[in-house]
């Protein structure tokens, strides 16, 4: 899985990219409606080839409640300019000072991080998005256009609030909503907007990122229409380089660290994300290690 | 010249820099980021005799300056350690200890014995304070009879340098420093996680799967500070310090209260290069102070 992901996207071969410890200057911080915020970050040299999916370690600065870095998947990589962009909700304490921060101030980052998407040739592409999970879906959807693609997506959200970056999508691609109250788009959730009723079959891949339940929901349609579907997870994190193992998710092959082993991983390979599998969720063999 | 050089038993450390177990994987997390062949030593992931699965997810917490960790021990066995990841470690030119751990006393003897024949691994880190088991891990470390027992186990099969590291979660981390130096220890390390537990008030749940986990970071340095002035005092083997280091000025503050060599940990989470930092930060703080040996610091605090 590891080998796939790391195919190179612009001359394909196969590569590794160094991971490296850059202070980034912030060029812009855009609020763009709910509690969503868009920062533009500036590398001091060239940007390192990125692959979209993968994730960056943010150094929070500013409170002794804030000690571990901040993990965002990027969100648009601008490598003319070498502007790579970030979008992120504030809901708690570490991401409420991020979007406080003001333009000339830096950030030290950690990246690139993580297995990407596995970028298929397939023409019929459906990204799926909720809330600011959308975050990685533009890039990915950049980077089929570059490929000659034409991906559809579809984002969702509780409210038009919720549905961050819309224009950015629209110009790209033909994009779908859903809304839980109706404020935009098709009112529900994604999996009963019209276009999963009606045209879901004619998607040869799915890629999704955002609530857990959403893209528990996409997989589990996705797999019962036998299309595969990569899912971007968001554990917790401390060091996102697959030191710690505090990040894990539960896998056919065990437990495996969403940092380095994902983010992205097929729906198939996760327990309790597939239809037979759903009821039984949990590796007989923690038990021994539990406390109580 | 500065001599950054430090004796451990009978392990020659180039600097007093090492990395805690369970922080820097086995030393391939972090090549993009440091040259590992500069640093004192490493300690790698913990080894258990059989492979684990560790805890469930969620094993983090984030606390005011620290974080608590329920990892449980997540690791493939020594078996696949000396099969698999042993050759790799071959290449750094540092000393590669490996943390043992594990619930019974014949699961112990059984790692060190396997670890005892691989030429380039000159020490063992016993792990008798691992919070985050059920059975065994802090159990042996918590009671004198129980440490001494392990330690006296191991030792009569491991011929390396043998390492201990002790819990904090204790009321006298002298005596079991004791326990273990009289058992044939030839160096101890501390301090472990201390146990802690973070509530989620929105949920009334716990944030951890196992409700309590292992407290380290910056939050625990004070605490680790003392028991290393008080273990170096009782002890006369050389002690390595640990808990919450993240500058060469708190590794300096460790050396003063009595450790020869020191491991950064947490630290490494935060930044990746950071060990790299401590040791020309030390280097400065002697070239500031007109000091050539660094083992004059060992233990130099004038109270």
């Amino acid at each position: 899985m590891n080998i796939r992901n790391w195919i190179c996207l612009y001359d394909n071969k196969l590569t590794t990219v160094k991971k490296i410890i850059h202070d980034l200057v912030v060029i812009e911080n855009k609020s763009v409606g709910g509690n969503n915020f868009v920062l533009s970050l500036k590398a001091p040299d060239k940007l390192p080839e990125i692959l979209p999916g993968q994730f960056c370690e943010v150094k929070v600065d500013k409170s002794p409640e804030v000690f571990l870095r901040r993990p965002f998947s990027i969100h648009d990589i601008d490598y003319q300019s070498n502007i790579l962009t970030l979008l992120i909700k504030a809901v708690g304490k570490g991401t409420n000072i991020l979007s406080g921060i003001a333009k000339g101030d830096t950030i030290n980052i950690v990246y690139p991080l993580g297995n990407g998407f596995s970028l298929s040739k397939e023409p019929n592409i459906l990204l799926v998005g909720g809330g600011c999970g959308v975050a990685p879906l533009l890039f990915l959807a950049k980077t089929f256009k570059n490929m000659g693609l034409s991906p559809v997506v579809l984002v969702g959200g509780r409210t038009s609030d919720d549905v961050p970056q819309l224009d950015a999508y629209q110009a790209i691609a033909e994009t779908h909503i859903a809304t839980e109250d109706g404020s935009a788009g098709e009112k529900g959730l994604v999996t009963q907007h019209s276009l999963f009723k009606t045209r879901l079959s004619d998607f040869k891949r799915i890629y999704t990122c955002g609530p857990e339940g959403m893209m528990k929901a996409v997989a589990k349609a996705a797999e019962a229409l036998e299309i595969p579907c990569e899912v971007s997870l968001e554990n917790t994190m401390a060091c996102g380089i697959g030191a710690c193992l505090c990040c894990v998710t539960e896998t056919t092959e065990g437990h495996k660290c969403v940092c380095t082993d994902g983010p992205v991983f097929d729906s198939r390979d996760l327990n309790g994300w597939n239809i037979e599998k759903a009821s039984k969720c949990s590796l007989p063999y923690l038990k021994a290690d539990n406390h109580d | 010249m500065i001599d950054l050089s430090v004796k451990i038993d009978k392990l020659l450390l180039k600097n007093p820099v090492m990395t805690a177990s369970g922080t820097f994987g086995y030393g391939f997390e972090f090549e993009d980021f440091l040259d590992i062949s500069q640093l004192g030593g490493i300690i790698v992931k913990a080894t258990t005799s059989k492979h684990r699965e560790g805890n469930r997810y969620p094993r983090m917490a984030e606390t005011s300056m620290g974080m608590l960790n329920a990892v449980g021990l997540q690791n493939k066995g020594v078996d696949y350690f000396v099969n698999e990841t042993y050759p790799k470690l071959k290449k750094y030119n540092t000393n590669v200890i490996v943390n043992v751990s594990d619930s019974t006393i014949e699961g112990y003897v059984e790692v060190a014995e396997k670890i005892n024949a691989l030429e380039y691994i000159p020490g063992i880190e016993l792990n008798i304070s691992c919070p985050n088991v059920k059975e065994g891990g802090m159990a042996f470390g918590t009671s004198c009879p129980m440490a001494a027992g392990v330690v006296k186990a191991v030792r009569k099969v491991y011929k390396k340098t043998l390492i201990v590291k002790l819990s904090p979660n204790v009321t006298n981390i002298s005596e079991i420093a004791k326990a273990v130096e009289d058992a044939g220890a030839d160096s101890v390390s501390l301090i472990n996680t201390l146990l802690g537990m973070a509530i989620d008030a929105e949920k009334r749940r716990p944030v951890l799967s196992t409700v309590t986990g292992g407290l380290s970071g910056p939050a625990v340095k004070p605490v680790a500070l003392r028991m290393v002035y008080q273990v170096a005092k009782a002890v006369k083997i050389p002690v390595i310090g640990l808990g919450g280091i993240s500058s060469a000025a708190d590794a300096i503050e460790f050396m003063l209260a009595g450790a020869t060599a020191i491991q950064v940990g947490t630290a490494n989470f935060i930044d990746p290069a950071i060990t790299i930092k401590i040791i020309d930060g030390i280097t400065d703080y002697l070239q500031r102070h007109h000091i050539k040996d660094i083992n004059e610091l060992i233990g130099a605090l004038e109270v």
